[in-house]
């Protein structure tokens, strides 16, 4: 099959979870990833060799663990800030998850006085302002922008999705207007699989001062992400669905806009001086990190994008492009099946969001279980893209660099059974 | 790859389950009611509309008629008609006997006994509890049929039979 990894059963021996067997005797077929990746062993390593070896708290511990563990964190930064082509590593700022990323935007722009962008200053936030998302969008790039606009007076509108699963672009020279403060939209959806045109986006949104936001959590994993040329002025991601672990996501920002935004979380290590009356804050990335910070998932998540980097980015791409293509032709060979999104892998990223006529998602991932399969069922956290199509929930499988056509194999195999299970095989109604 | 499935998927999916699932009783919402309720599951997104109708007041209270309109997977689904057939036509104080009963298993991670003759074919759902993550899929319409009935009683201590509190369809 082209594009797959050349080396996929070396890959697969690096994630020790894929050999697990689960209840019945069955294989472990992961098709979960878009929700959370699995972890290589090096990952693993570099966290527990940190725990083991190096922990101290950062910045502020004067011995040699502190120095150690200080050199790690800021190491993992570099990291980040390599792969991500970032121009600068103080702009690359640790958050909890990518939610708490999308927060600490939305949150700081509620409370912003002025923001100047190349062609535009405005602030504070009010009437007359508006944020502009899309229907696709995780309920984590929409809630922060409800919080936005219920708390400024500004008003939230919405990119329409196409029948095929697109963005409507239709509308664009409305939506995007000299009103448009922000336009905050995910580059891959998590449910929809859909890439989006983020590049040319960004330049129309740009061409009126808006600030634009990316939701890079599904992009970073599956294809190469260079921030400069993405578009964005901030672009966030979270670490464990790139082969590291939770706890930690990241928030990249261009300093100019970074500079301008007023603090997030008031506390240790984000402060120049406190004094009783007022305090001043450190600058990037330190302003924006108040408190301990997640030190050993940093260390484990700067070892993922080096071994996700390592395998290479337009690798991995190919290989879910080709794992996806695979499973969408699979997917086809089934009677009343039907794939929410755009049909062709090339346009889309590796998860897969569908129906199965006559049987609920919950009923489908519960059979698929019983078998080993591991797939998430549900409204994926997009229900106003679920409620776009008409579809109160839906089965999602999602690849990634380990997944093999033999797991998409298996797949469809305990997709047919589930069919027998409840007797609608070829059931045409 | 022709495996049988694990014994724990048949005990999910009792056939009982799977009847009221392909033919639920006593769906559709009706009038007359005193509470109507509106209960989702939010991390799967089922959801269930369920009107709660009762006759009599005080401890003579019984459970006229249960309706609704859900939307959900087999389980849920199958569990609002075995509930509605349990607890329609009973003594309220006895209805709220049986959601204990139900509540009980449901929460025994398998390892209760079912009565059958306070469950009937809810005891099909023993198998439920051994799966945590749909636990809660079954107690759906059970949770709302309490809130509903909470409601009337509150609010109404002697509630008038057969009187709709409006009559606006709100459906």
């Amino acid at each position: 099959m082209e594009g797959l990894l050349p080396d996929l059963e070396v890959i697969r021996k690096d994630f020790p979870i894929l050999e697990r067997t689960l209840a019945g005797g069955h294989p472990l077929v992961y098709l979960d990833s878009a929700n959370t990746s699995q972890k290589p062993q090096v990952v693993i390593d570099a966290m527990v060799d940190h725990l083991e070896r190096h922990n101290a708290n950062v910045a502020r511990a004067m011995h040699q663990l502190g120095a150690e563990s200080s050199a790690a964190f800021e190491a993992s930064r570099d990291t980040v800030a390599r792969f991500l082509n970032a121009p600068s590593r103080d702009e690359v700022i640790y958050t909890k998850n990518a939610s708490e990323a999308l927060n600490l935007v939305a949150s700081t722009l509620t409370f912003a006085q002025e923001i100047s962008t190349e062609a535009a200053t405005f602030g504070p936030l009010g009437e007359g302002d508006e944020v502009l998302i899309t229907e696709m969008e995780h309920h984590s790039n929409i809630v922060p922008w409800q919080l936005l606009t219920q708390r400024t007076g500004a008003t939230l509108r919405w990119f329409g999705l196409t029948d095929d699963g697109q963005l409507d672009l239709s509308s664009i020279d409305e939506l995007i207007n000299e009103r448009t403060r922000v336009v905050s939209l995910t580059w891959v959806s998590n449910m929809l699989g859909t890439v989006n045109p983020v590049r040319e986006i960004a330049r129309r949104a740009h061409e009126v001062g808006a600030i634009v936001v990316l939701d890079a959590s599904q992009a970073v994993p599956q294809m190469p992400v260079d921030v400069q040329d993405s578009g964005a002025d901030i672009l966030v991601f979270t670490g464990h669905k790139v082969t590291g672990p939770t706890g930690i996501g990241v928030l990249w920002g261009r300093r100019a806009l970074l500079d301008q935004l007023p603090p997030f979380l008031g506390g240790g290590e984000m402060i120049a001086t406190v004094a009783m009356e007022r305090s001043t804050y450190a600058g990037i990335p330190h302003k924006f990190e108040a408190g301990t910070p997640p030190i050993v998932e940093a260390v484990g998540l700067g070892a993922a994008v080096d071994y996700i980097d390592s395998v290479g980015m337009a690798a991995i791409r190919a290989h879910e492009e080709a794992i996806t293509a695979y499973a969408l032709d699979g997917l086809a060979s089934l009677p009343g099946i039907t794939v929410l999104g755009p049909q062709t892998a090339h346009e889309r990223g590796g998860a897969i969001a569908f129906e199965v006529d006559s049987i609920h998602p919950h009923d489908v991932a519960q059979v698929l279980d019983s078998r080993g399969v591991a797939v998430r069922a549900g409204h994926h956290c997009a229900k106003p893209a679920h409620a776009r199509f008409g579809v109160q929930s839906s089965t999602r499988m999602s690849s990634y660099l380990y997944t093999t056509p033999a797991e998409v194999d298996a797949f469809v195999e305990a997709l047919a059974y589930t069919q027998r299970y409840f007797g609608t095989t070829g059931a045409s109604a | 790859m022709s495996q049988m499935p694990g014994q724990d998927l048949d005990s999910l999916y009792q056939e009982i389950i799977l009847d009221h699932y392909k033919r639920p009783q006593n769906a559709g919402l009706r009038d007359p009611f005193e509470a109507e309720v509106h209960h989702v599951n939010p991390t799967c997104g089922d959801e269930l509309t369920l009107r709660v109708h009762l006759e009599g007041g005080g401890d003579d209270a019984v459970v006229a008629d249960v309706s609704y309109a859900a939307e959900g997977c087999s389980i849920s689904q199958a569990a609002t008609s075995v509930m509605t057939e349990l607890l329609i036509g009973r003594p309220v104080h006895e209805a709220a006997a049986v959601h204990a009963e139900f509540l009980a298993l449901m929460h025994g991670r398998g390892t209760i006994e079912p009565d059958e003759d306070v469950l009937g074919d809810g005891i099909a759902f023993a198998g439920v509890a051994k799966f945590p993550a749909r636990v809660k899929c079954a107690l759906l319409s059970w949770m709302a049929w309490k809130d509903a009935t909470t409601q009337v009683l509150g609010a109404e201590p002697t509630p008038t039979p057969s009187q709709s509190p409006d009559q606006e369809e709100q459906a």
